[in-house]
């Protein structure tokens, strides 16, 4: 019964999160970059519901760019871990072997290593920016997201209906796609859930410091960073960014959390 | 004694295949080392000789050999930006790195064992109902901003600390000590509500066992069977937990570092990767991960200690 009530609420906010991040992408209420300095810490009104930053941009316009770059950032990272790291484990799950004792102990190897280090070696390889914080990401996600599937695979392929499929001469792709993949599907909702909140926190990190997304794409790590030495005077500017993100993390997390219950 | 010798090649092996992977990622750099550091003002001589006396006119895999052995006597070559040995760099930073990254194992250690068994010992009533709820926001608060949020209520509002006031170990271990004190507050905290929620369900799972009834059948108050029985027992799901955890903590202490100015190798890293001063991230990543892998090649150990039915398999 809490798990469902979690699973709700959890739905809920990311659902509502969801939309933010996607309006951002196509429509902020002023410009982002627009600066004037009449409204230089203005507090939050009518007009800005967040309020206004040091040079008096208005912040939820910033917001919404801003997560609408995470967004973009998160779903491109889920796209290539996700995706490549699932038929990773897919396959290294159903086949074993060589392949998949040595893909595996390759695995243990990269998830011992802090994964922001990972991508930050990416990073100073690439060069910061948009693309490449996705395909850093996107290549520093692939392990977690195959030891997840590989492990259900590994639990699935013994079960009596992929026996008997195999029996009634279901070739091997098919037995792997159309009838393993949509019975882990709770597992791997749940492992794409958290994976959208360590992506986008993770870019949110990178952007902080400065190797992340750069301008003019605006980032709600960046936006923290800069206005961080104004946070006595004007909280706004830290505390809007700071609370969508929390509200972003609650969601996902929870409705993960309801997934894999 | 095979686990222990098993778990000895792979650290090895590991620590092979990161030292070569991050050697090899370095040359793959667009671009030519000795060019960008000479400018594109400089002759074909100059930038010819530079090369030799940097060692890229020999082959990939005896650089590899030689970068090595030079990293493993302390020789890590020598800082782009600042030219100076990138040793010396590491060896001002890495106390304070350590120094923050221990103290927030410490905390996470004293804080989620006791809240964990507390939580499990009364799953579903009043104290397990208010730390499921804080746990839950406290995981959800993204790092740098619990950072940013202590600075705030502690530094700017209380003026428990002064937020940059960073005190260097060799003015005085005490309040260098005590500057360190909120920014692994900060690091610790998500890592307290994972470990109090893991610690949790593995003491309600460990209460259900028959040990747990013959322990109170034997006349153990609830404390002794708590204390003496569950808690050892539930401890071994949570160690795993521990020990991935001290990647995270690294991690997260590279970001927290920016958030509360502290110059410590997250500081030197970020400003390395900007700078694009190659042999200092070379060097921070190789060692960072280095230590990673030798704490987790600890606890995998410590576990075959504390339960010796790992060393059987």
């Amino acid at each position: 019964m809490v798990e469902k009530r979690n699973m709700i609420v959890g739905g809920i906010l990311a659902a509502a999160v969801t939309v933010f991040m996607l309006v951002g992408l196509f429509y902020t209420p002023y410009d982002p970059e627009a600066m004037d300095l009449s409204m230089k810490f203005a507090p939050a009104s009518l007009a800005h519901p967040f309020g206004c930053d040091q040079f008096g941009r208005d912040v939820l316009s910033r917001a919404l760019q801003g997560s609408g770059v995470t967004f973009l950032v998160a779903a491109g990272t889920l796209c290539i871990g996700g995706g490549l790291g699932t038929l990773l484990g897919l396959f290294t799950g159903y086949f074993g072997g060589w392949p998949d004792e040595m893909i595996m102990r390759f695995n243990d190897l990269i998830v011992a290593f802090p994964s922001i280090l990972l991508a930050l070696i990416f990073i100073s390889l690439l060069g910061p920016g948009k693309y490449n914080v996705i395909l850093a990401l996107g290549i520093v996600f692939i392990p977690s997201f195959a030891r997840i599937v590989r492990s259900q695979v590994i639990v699935h392929k013994d079960m009596d209906y992929v026996k008997s499929a195999r029996l009634m001469g279901v070739g091997h792709l098919r037995i792997l796609f159309v009838h393993i993949l949509p019975n882990i599907r709770r597992t791997l909702f749940s492992a794409l859930a958290i994976g959208f909140n360590n992506a986008a926190l993770s870019e949110a990190g990178m952007s902080y410091l400065g190797i992340g997304v750069q301008p003019p794409d605006a980032s709600i790590g960046r936006m923290m960073s800069e206005t961080q030495a104004y946070m006595f005077t004007a909280p706004w500017s830290v505390l809007f960014p700071g609370l969508a993100m929390i509200l972003m993390v609650l969601g996902f997390g929870l409705l993960s959390d309801g997934w894999s219950a | 004694m095979k686990y222990l010798i098993k778990k000895i090649c792979t650290l090895i092996i590991t620590l092979l295949v990161i030292s070569l992977l991050s050697f090899l990622a370095f040359q793959v750099i667009p671009g030519d080392a000795a060019l960008s550091r000479l400018g594109t003002g400089a002759t074909e001589q100059k930038r010819e000789s530079l090369r030799r006396e940097m060692g890229l006119d020999r082959p990939m895999l005896e650089r590899y050999g030689s970068w090595l052995k030079g990293f493993l006597k302390g020789d890590m070559g020598e800082s782009y930006t600042y030219s100076v040995p990138v040793s010396g760099l590491i060896r001002e930073k890495l106390p304070i790195t350590l120094a923050i990254t221990g103290m927030a194992f410490v905390w996470m250690l004293a804080v989620s064992i006791p809240l964990g068994l507390l939580a499990g010992k009364f799953a579903g009533r009043l104290p397990d109902r208010i730390l499921t709820v804080l746990n839950q926001l406290v995981m959800s608060v993204p790092g740098f901003f619990m950072g940013i949020l202590i600075t705030c209520l502690f530094g700017l509002a209380l003026h428990w600390f002064t937020p940059g006031g960073y005190v260097s170990y060799q003015e005085g271990w005490r309040p260098f000590l005590g500057y360190l004190f909120f920014p692994s507050v900060s690091i610790a905290l998500p890592k307290c509500a994972m470990g109090v929620k893991l610690l949790r369900s593995s003491v309600i799972g460990e209460l259900n066992q028959d040990y747990v009834r013959t322990a109170y059948s034997r006349g153990n108050s609830q404390t002794q069977a708590l204390f003496g029985h569950v808690l050892k027992n539930s401890l071994l799901p949570v160690l795993t937990f521990w020990a991935l955890a001290i990647a995270d903590i690294v991690a997260s202490s590279v970001i927290l570092e920016q958030v509360f100015t502290i110059p410590g190798l997250g500081t030197l890293l970020v400003q390395s990767i900007s700078n694009r001063d190659y042999p200092v991230v070379q060097a921070v990543i190789v060692l960072v991960a280095g230590l990673t892998v030798a704490i987790n090649f600890l606890v995998d150990v410590l576990y075959g200690v504390i339960d010796p039915r790992v060393n059987l398999r």
